[in-house]
């Protein structure tokens, strides 16, 4: 691990001010012209940069079982990537797309990441969406210096000097969801439910760990199923022999639709029971069905139903580009941030090189992001971002009925772990 | 001399394969492609050894197995597990809550490296152990079915089931295994660091080596009583067990050996990828490492090598290109061979020497040799075992 | 009281969970019922049933989507008319492949398994580019939703008691046609004689390309179940393929009654053990006993007599 990021406080602060101010200023005029900037200094890596196109990646899965959750953030990073274009470019250049197909399988990302580096040098890559296609990346773009954007919420735990994590980290997600099922629902008792991998076994780690020691509740039982599993019936026997105030779950995929079926046809609906999952975004709901989720909660950064102006525009141009039909989850949100970030940071570094774009970075305020706003962490490559929680409703969508403040990103919790 | 000349080289054919194949990997490649490709051939030819394994058990002997994975997966975790713990020295992972160990054994809460992990602090154990446990698994599992007469496709759905097996437990236990995401992050062997550019030529050119190596003392191995044998068992078995043979102790031995190939596959591939994970070794990767030989041909080493190289630069190339048409392609292909050309490349390419080429320059005609790998081919299609 | 729990508590979740184990069993055997036909009667591994099923599952979806678009009102009805167009259109599409792919490969079993694994990924392939990447679910009737109220505290899901009734008939039909119809005695027949079969005049490739066809048609109305306890997706074809195969290959591949027995012992032992233990490991368990079981019994439960 590298740890450059780690520059001097003082110096970082007073360097950040500074630059707020050019940034802003070169915000307003957006549309750089690219001959003031040449491509000779802008570029001293030998990144695909000419003097009027500058060359990205674009790293997920078009094929296999995870292409349903990664379309939208294909199409959100194209739609990025697109305005940026037409506002003129980052640097008075415009952005080329080089698409990979990472297919579902992690051999493949890490072949395709090695081939956008060291074959086509982009300047930076918008990609991945499991931790495991991320954990497989990850020592190319350390060894290669790449940049990557990474959009999923995940498990923290990780903060390397190349990856930028656009969406929430384990505790963002988790702690203040809890506290407020148990403040204003009086949750005492849980019952922990995940698929079998790294995330919701870290994430329910966590989650146990602010039920014991934060809110001195109970765990009554958690478990684990192999993603893709379509039988729940034990499981659900096991809930109303335990009869927990709230279920916790961090299902997955296609075991998701089963899952909330199966609960509904087994009478656990949002009447009597409390359910809060921080898995299930609009994509997924598209598929479940908003009846089987009906009075359950979500607890994320983002939904599409967010009331304020950013959003709005963010979900019409979406709509007009992707059709009316479509609908936009967290992850899909914070994966449209990517670019924006990357463009304001290199139009605050005047430059493509990665490690000046990654220490221009820390501090930078997004403030059209749909979500509201977000600013990079001054030292560990997350952001800051606010927590809501989400009434599901009939028709897939959700009401969001809780707001937290800005959280810190803390991916190394300590007493969480 | 001769001993060595006909029995270990193949004799002419068996020269002239091996000579091509050698310039091919050691020089043509290495020359005519850049170092990023050099690596992803290296890749490819660690599949490579489990098409040799494949081509050995299935194209000779007419046993097919849908879980090689398992044993490529087995070779693979052993070299990980090694190069994982050299990799977590305290210094490198003082940010955990436990330093010395795993990163995601930490992840996991787990204050202690299992005892299961300790022997692979040793570079030689954990070589010995790529080579002896694939062994040691293909023997118990060829133990049990081979000794009940079990082939055909109850052999190769029981193998599949395997292949599921051990990758839904590596799943399944992650603080022990890694979990889904595998072991990564993987950086030296005793020191010398296996990312560098310079590395990835030796380790490229280890492979090609000891693959060449694998051809020739499978060649060596078939061309005596072993290869008769196989022949005979593929034929006619229950003849051949009048006879007063074994049978299913040359199955358990033929298994036993595609087994070690496919774990020497793994621990390379380990190698020069730098991490495995689950989704390496389960069904779907089981049965490509299927097609690779079926497009090679099955029974010819040197054509699963090829095949081995052209599906996987094939998937490359063409994932970019079209990555919605690969699954077509890839299905296709699996179609198209078994119906139309059962004998794949290899087929393809005997019957260019014997047919085409005489037919096209006469004066050729009388010089055509006539291939032991054709033969193999041609009888290979006949069919299983009644 | 019995662990702080109250023995009708205890009583209710016997129940429940014994139907859970029933309602897996249903759906394990509806998985297996079609496979075990093609490879019992015909020797032919179909690696491409788990597609089949999907196809059946599509086949739903899409008459649910037009139903929704043109005439809402039918929406309680559509559902049993679509479990038999599932059949229809699996069963078709079962006999073009037998025809234009299956019967060339009769004797060689192995490379049957190689060619509907092809098969399986061109299909694949084609319902991500029809119906898109992500998984889809019908809208079902809503007498498919909700659960009996049998006691207060016992519910059984409806779409559970659905699948173990469809399961039922089709067993029941299935075991009528094959012993009790002059084509199923034709079938049998070709099973254990070929060549006498021939000779005593049944024209035995017709009698493949039926079976076939049939098993295909079977796939299809296990998938078109299934769409009332999972979604659908391009892929979800791969993830019943090995459930259906142990169950057959347990059961000793070639009859039905063995089909039976081995889906209910892995439903039950599956159900018990992620009671009991977590839900992964409950499935690595009985994955392991099955194929210990098949090392020490390799031909299966009910292995048939006849020498091959």
């Amino acid at each position: 691990m590298k740890h450059s990021c780690q520059l001097n406080d003082k110096l970082h602060s007073k360097l950040s001010k500074l630059t707020a101010a050019l940034t802003l200023a070169g915000f307003f005029a957006s549309g750089l012209r690219a001959a003031d900037f040449p491509t000779g200094q802008i570029d001293t890596t030998g990144l695909a940069v000419t003097d009027d196109t500058v060359t990205v990646g674009q790293l997920h899965s078009a094929t296999g079982t995870m292409a349903i959750s990664e379309a939208g953030s294909i199409e959100s990073e194209r739609l990025a990537i697109d305005q940026i274009n037409a506002e003129g470019g980052i640097l008075g250049r415009q952005i080329k797309v080089i698409v990979e197909d990472g297919a579902s399988d992690w051999p493949t990302f890490a072949e395709k990441s090695k081939e956008l580096l060291e074959e086509d040098h982009v300047a930076a890559v918008f990609g991945c969406w499991t931790s495991a296609s991320r954990k497989a990346v990850l020592p190319i773009f350390e060894r290669d210096d790449g940049l990557l954007y990474y959009p999923t919420f995940y498990e923290g735990l990780e903060q390397s000097h190349d990856v930028f994590y656009t969406g929430q980290e384990a505790t963002q997600q988790i702690i203040a969801g809890l506290k407020w099922l148990s403040d204003t629902k009086h949750c005492k008792t849980f019952y922990l439910i995940g698929s079998d991998y790294i995330w919701p076994r870290t994430s329910n780690k966590i989650a146990r760990k602010v039920i014991e020691n934060d809110i001195h509740g109970r765990v009554v039982g958690e478990e684990y199923y192999p993603l893709g599993t379509t039988d729940f019936g034990s499981l659900i026997n096991k809930i109303k022999l335990k009869k927990p105030d709230a279920i916790y779950a961090i299902v997955v995929g296609g075991s998701n639709v089963a899952f909330y079926k199966q609960l509904h046809a087994a009478g656990i609906t949002s009447a009597n029971w409390t359910l809060l999952t921080i898995s299930v975004t609009e994509d997924e709901a598209l598929g479940i069905g908003g009846e089987n989720l009906t009075g359950f909660f979500s607890a994320m950064k983002y939904f599409q139903s967010l009331d304020n102006p950013n959003n709005k525009a963010f979900v019409a141009a979406f709509k007009q580009k992707y059709g009316p039909n479509s609908v936009i989850g967290d992850v899909t949100q914070a994966a449209y941030e990517g670019p924006w970030l990357w463009k304001m940071a290199a139009e605050k570094a005047h430059s493509f090189d990665v490690d000046k774009v990654v220490a221009a970075s820390g501090g930078i305020e997004f403030t059209n992001a749909p979500e509201g706003y977000v600013r990079i962490h001054d030292v560990n490559h997350h952001l800051w971002s606010k927590l809501r929680i989400g009434e599901w409703q009939d028709d897939g969508q959700v009401k969001v009925i809780y707001e937290s403040g800005l959280i810190e990103p803390n991916p190394f919790p300590k007493g969480y772990q | 001399m001769n001993i060595l000349y006909n029995r270990i080289l193949g004799g002419k054919t068996g020269v002239r394969g091996l000579l091509v194949m050698a310039i091919v990997l050691l020089i043509c490649i290495p020359c005519a492609l850049n170092p990023f490709w050099v690596n992803l051939v290296g890749k490819y030819l660690c599949f490579a050894f489990t098409a040799l394994g494949l081509a050995l058990l299935w194209g000779r002997a007419g046993i097919l197995s849908l879980g090689q994975g398992l044993f490529f997966g087995l070779g693979g975790y052993c070299m990980a597990m090694f190069l994982k713990l050299e990799a977590s020295d305290p210094i490198s992972t003082k940010i955990q809550s436990t330093p010395g160990i795993p990163d995601f054994m930490d992840w996991n809460q787990l204050k202690h490296l299992p005892a299961l992990w300790v022997p692979f602090k040793s570079l030689p154990f954990s070589l010995f152990a790529v080579v002896a446990l694939p062994t040691l698994v293909a023997f118990i599992v060829g133990l049990a079915m081979f000794k009940r007469r079990v082939g055909g496709v109850y052999f190769a759905i029981i193998t599949q089931a395997l292949a599921l097996i051990f990758s839904l437990g590596i799943d399944g236990n992650q603080g022990y295994t890694g979990g889904r995401n595998g072991i990564t992050d993987l950086k030296t062997m005793w020191g010398w660091d296996i990312r560098t550019r310079h590395a990835q030529y030796i380790l490229y050119f280890a492979t090609c080596l000891l693959l060449l190596l694998s051809v020739a003392l499978l060649q060596w191995l078939l061309s005596g009583k072993m290869g008769k044998m196989l022949a005979a068992m593929r034929e006619r078995e229950d003849r051949l067990r009048f006879s007063g043979y074994d049978v299913s102790m040359f199955k358990i031995f033929i298994f036993c050996v595609a087994a070690v190939l496919s774990g020497i596959g793994g621990a390379l591939f380990v190698l020069q990828v730098g991490f495995i994970a689950p989704s390496l070794v389960g069904i779907v990767p089981s049965i490509e490492m299927v097609i690779f030989v079926a497009i090679g041909g099955r029974a010819s080493f040197f054509g699963v090598i090829y095949g081995a190289l052209l599906v996987n630069a094939g998937k490359s190339l063409l994932s970019d290109a079209f990555p919605q048409a690969w699954l077509f392609c890839m299905g296709g292909l699996f179609i198209g061979v078994v119906m139309l050309f059962p004998n794949g490349l290899a087929g393809g390419w005997d019957w260019w020497c014997k047919k085409a080429w005489p037919f096209l320059m006469p004066a050729a005609r009388d010089r055509s040799v006539k291939q032991p790998a054709a033969e193999f081919a041609e009888v290979s299609t006949k069919g299983q075992n009644p | 009281m019995i662990f702080g729990y109250s023995l009708s508590d205890l009583w209710s979740i016997f129940v429940m969970q014994s139907f859970s184990g029933l309602s897996l069993f249903s759906v394990l055997l509806l998985m297996a019922l079609g496979l075990t036909i093609i490879f019992g009667q015909m020797g032919v591994v179909n690696l491409a049933h788990g597609e089949f099923m999907a196809m059946g599952a599509y086949t739903v979806y899409l008459c649910s989507t037009i139903v929704q678009r043109h005439c809402p009102s039918l929406t309680p009805y559509y559902f049993l008319v679509a479990i038999v167009l599932a059949f229809c259109v699996c069963s078709f599409f079962g006999l073009l492949v037998e025809w234009s792919l299956i019967r060339f490969l009769y004797k060689r079993p192995l490379d049957s398994l190689l060619a509907t694994w092809g098969l399986s990924l061109i299909l694949q392939q084609s319902f991500r580019s029809i119906f898109g990447a992500r998984e889809v679910t019908p809208v079902l009737p809503n007498w498919l939703m909700g659960a009996f109220n049998v006691t207060s505290t016992i519910q059984l899901p409806i779409n559970g008691v659905f699948v173990m009734g469809l399961t039922l008939v089709l067993t029941l039909g299935i075991w009528f046609f094959l012993y009790h119809s002059r084509i199923g005695l034709n079938m049998r027949a070709t099973v254990e004689n070929r060549v006498m079969s021939g000779a005593a005049g049944i024209n035995t490739k017709l009698v493949d390309r039926f079976t076939f066809s049939l098993g295909c048609g079977i796939a299809g109305v296990a998938g078109a179940a299934f769409t009332t306890i999972g979604s659908t997706g391009p892929d979800s074809g791969s993830r019943y393929i090995v459930d259906s195969f142990l169950v057959v290959v347990f059961g000793g591949m070639t009859r039905l009654v063995g089909t039976i027995v081995s889906a209910f012992g892995i439903a039950q032992g599956q159900s018990i053990a992620q009671f009991f233990m977590e839900g992964t490991m409950g499935k690595v368990m009985i994955l392991l006993v099955v194929v210990v079981i098949l090392m020490i019994r390799p031909k299966g439960l009910f292995a048939s007599k006849i020498r091959s």
